[in-house]
């Protein structure tokens, strides 16, 4: 392990980390005074630290690369990250989703409404991921402009209630509504793409939304956005400020759950397993009498559905919506989401969405690093655990010996 | 009695290229014909063509589905031309690596059901019992094909000989009438060649499947098939039993030399 080529690479990778991070961390130039200072001893730490980093991340790599010979070989059964086993152990589901949901309801009561808030915000990301996932994890349609359709259910509601008063209830389902019409609309030309073509085309589609809100100045306000959406009231009683931040917390824990028990279903149905034969092999899809344009149809449709469900609710929730909150980084946030938390798993993109959004949130503390630590977070994480967090499973069936004979 | 399958002058261009040269073929109710050729004789392009994956420069194609008229089915889309009752398996297997073999099987399926997204969503008893029919149907297809034991197994976990014929079990589920195979043998040891032998004939026998083969084994051609159409450069150079193939001074000279197996 210790050769003299193991040292030789680290000693390489330590130089050129040296090196390249010289400009940032070694100088210091001081306007004021015009004077510049030389902070050698950060130079130190960063050759000694990448030095001794590299060898871990060479065992690290090594481990990895033993695992998947093994599992090839048949030897080990599938090794189980801690997420995975916790989420297959049939005897703790029914205690872990109690003990999940008493948290999710205790929890307001127990935090300040700054927390109430960034957990709301985490929710409408998680409804985003867990759509996202049917596009991109379920029908392996790479769509990069996922945050159009979450930007028409905001400005749909905003609109129509500057417009014509309509409520936020009212707005819910013509939101989500609107914005499967748009995935439709997107869609239908993108029919025969597929792969980076088709990511090109949405990232297009994305842009064009957010260019079009912020330069139709009559229409959507332009740059400023529109502000004043009154947030959700129940049944024509309007709340004070931290009712309703509690009141859309609710709301939104409503809509995860039951965007979680739509998706489920649809995942172990006739469309579902459609979507997953056109992931794999669309010609052979066909091939078996599928009509590829429906089912890619449905997908974008579905998947934008969510989307304008949690732009209504964000827009509720924010009361002031601007072009700014749908760039096209929310959509590669949304698609980490998916990616993370693992493509495809439904209590993958839910974990995914949570850290995704708490962890920048609660890494405030840390400062200036926090954007670097979430990121190298993500890179170790890709690395090491291409699957996601959770890899979704496919549904088994058991049958008995004598049932179903031909 | 009139041939389920019919085709006639059947020419397929790419650019400048003739793949396929008005070949001409017809199958009956109940038969196992092969079509076999040296490499690059068309014989693949003849079957992307009848199944709708290419549309034809020229020609016809007819089928006579059972109690139904006649259809002409250039250019229909692959989905359609399965939907009349054609499927075929593909030379490069082409399974759903990351579905489970079950559900292989069931994606066949989707074409002979009706649920849509609300019947997913709110899952009423008539799709209960649809999805419940499906998987049943399914599993006794993978049992007609060997592959009982291995129903909930991921399709990219099953050994090679498993895959062709899980293809199968997944092309039958379609409920067709005739059945294409694009070198169902291909990278098969001698005794699961055998058992594919078998699993055709009982296909057929029980079935009541037609089936038209593309096969470089010529043993198995030879076994099996009641007819046999040769294919060279696109065109068809000879069709007739397997005993008059076999010396056919045509064939023989087409394979010369490439096929050293031709006259096993």
């Amino acid at each position: 392990m210790f050769t003299l080529q193991e040292l030789r690479k680290s000693v390489i990778a330590a130089l050129w980390f040296m090196f390249l991070t010289f400009p940032i961390l070694v100088i210091r130039v001081n306007p004021l005074e015009r004077t510049i200072l030389w902070r050698w001893e950060n130079m130190l730490y960063v050759g000694l630290g990448v030095f001794f980093g590299s060898y871990a991340w060479r065992e690290l790599l090594r481990r990895k690369e033993r695992g998947l010979k093994r599992r090839a070989q048949g030897q080990a059964e599938e090794k189980t990250g801690f997420f995975q086993g916790l989420a297959e152990n049939p005897k703790l589901i029914l205690p872990a989703l109690g003990l999940v949901l008493g948290i999710t309801l205790l929890f307001p009561h127990l935090v300040n409404p700054y927390q109430i808030s960034i957990m709301t915000l985490a929710l409408i990301y998680v409804v985003l991921g867990l759509g996202l996932n049917i596009v991109v994890g379920q029908a392996g349609l790479l769509n990069l402009g996922y945050v159009a359709f979450f930007a028409v259910g905001a400005y749909g509601y905003a609109l129509l209630n500057k417009h014509f008063a309509l409520g936020f209830w009212t707005c819910l389902p013509i939101g989500a509504g609107l914005a499967g019409l748009f995935g439709i609309l997107l869609a239908l030309p993108v029919l025969r793409l597929r792969g980076d073509y088709l990511a090109i085309v949405t990232l297009g589609f994305g842009e064009i939304t957010r260019i079009v809100l912020e330069n139709w100045g009559k229409f959507s306000g332009g740059p400023t956005g529109i502000r004043g959406i009154p947030r959700p009231e129940f049944f024509g009683i309007s709340f004070s400020l931290s009712e309703a931040i509690l009141y859309i917390y609710y709301i939104m824990v409503f809509a995860v759950i039951l965007t979680i028990f739509v998706i489920n279903r649809l995942q172990n149905s006739r469309l579902g397993r459609a979507w997953v034969a056109l992931r794999e092999d669309e010609i052979a899809c066909q091939a078996m009498g599928i009509d590829k344009a429906g089912v890619k149809l449905s997908a974008f449709a579905l998947g934008a559905m969510w989307a304008g469900m949690a732009g209504v609710i964000f827009a509720g929730y924010n009361t002031y919506i601007n072009p700014k909150s749908f760039t096209f980084m929310e959509s590669v946030i949304i698609l980490s989401i998916v990616v993370l938390g693992g493509m495809g798993s439904i209590l993958g993109v839910v974990l995914g969405g949570l850290i995704m959004i708490l962890l920048p949130e609660y890494l405030r503390e840390v400062g200036n690093y926090r954007m670097l630590i979430f990121g190298s977070a993500m890179i170790l994480m890709m690395v090491f655990r291409p699957q996601g967090l959770i890899q979704s499973k496919r549904k088994a069936y058991e049958f008995h010996q004598d049932k179903g004979a031909a | 009695m009139e041939p389920i399958l019919k085709v006639q002058t059947l020419t397929m261009d790419f650019g400048g290229l003739r793949a396929l040269n008005r070949v001409s073929l017809d199958i009956r109710k109940g038969e196992i014909v092969a079509l076999i050729g040296p490499n690059g004789a068309g014989k693949t392009t003849f079957f992307n063509c009848i199944t709708g994956i290419y549309t034809p420069t020229h020609g016809d194609i007819f089928i006579t589905p059972p109690e139904k008229p006649r259809l002409r089915i250039n250019g229909m889309k692959a989905n359609k031309v399965t939907e009349k009752g054609l499927a075929r398996t593909f030379q490069n297997i082409r399974l759903f690596p990351n579905m489970t073999a079950l559900e292989n099987v069931m994606i066949g399926r989707h074409v002979r059901t009706r649920s849509g997204i609300l019947g997913a969503i709110f899952r009423p008893p008539s799709v209960r019992r649809e999805e419940r029919e499906t998987a049943e149907y399914c599993y006794a297809l993978l049992k007609k094909v060997g592959l009982s034991a291995e129903v909930n197994e991921l399709a990219k976990n099953l050994s090679y000989g498993a895959q062709r014929r899980l293809e199968i079990a997944r092309a039958m589920a379609t409920d067709p009438f005739l059945l294409l195979l694009d070198e169902p043998a291909a990278g098969m040891n001698p005794s699961e060649t055998l058992e594919l032998d078998q699993l055709i004939r009982k296909i057929r026998d029980e079935d009541g499947i037609s089936i038209l083969l593309i096969e470089h084994d010529m043993k198995l051609v030879m076994n099996i098939s009641e007819r046999i159409f040769v294919m060279d450069y696109g065109s068809k150079i000879a069709e007739g039993a397997p005993m008059d193939i076999k010396n056919n001074p045509l064939v023989i000279k087409a394979y010369l030399g490439e096929e050293s197996h031709a006259d096993a």
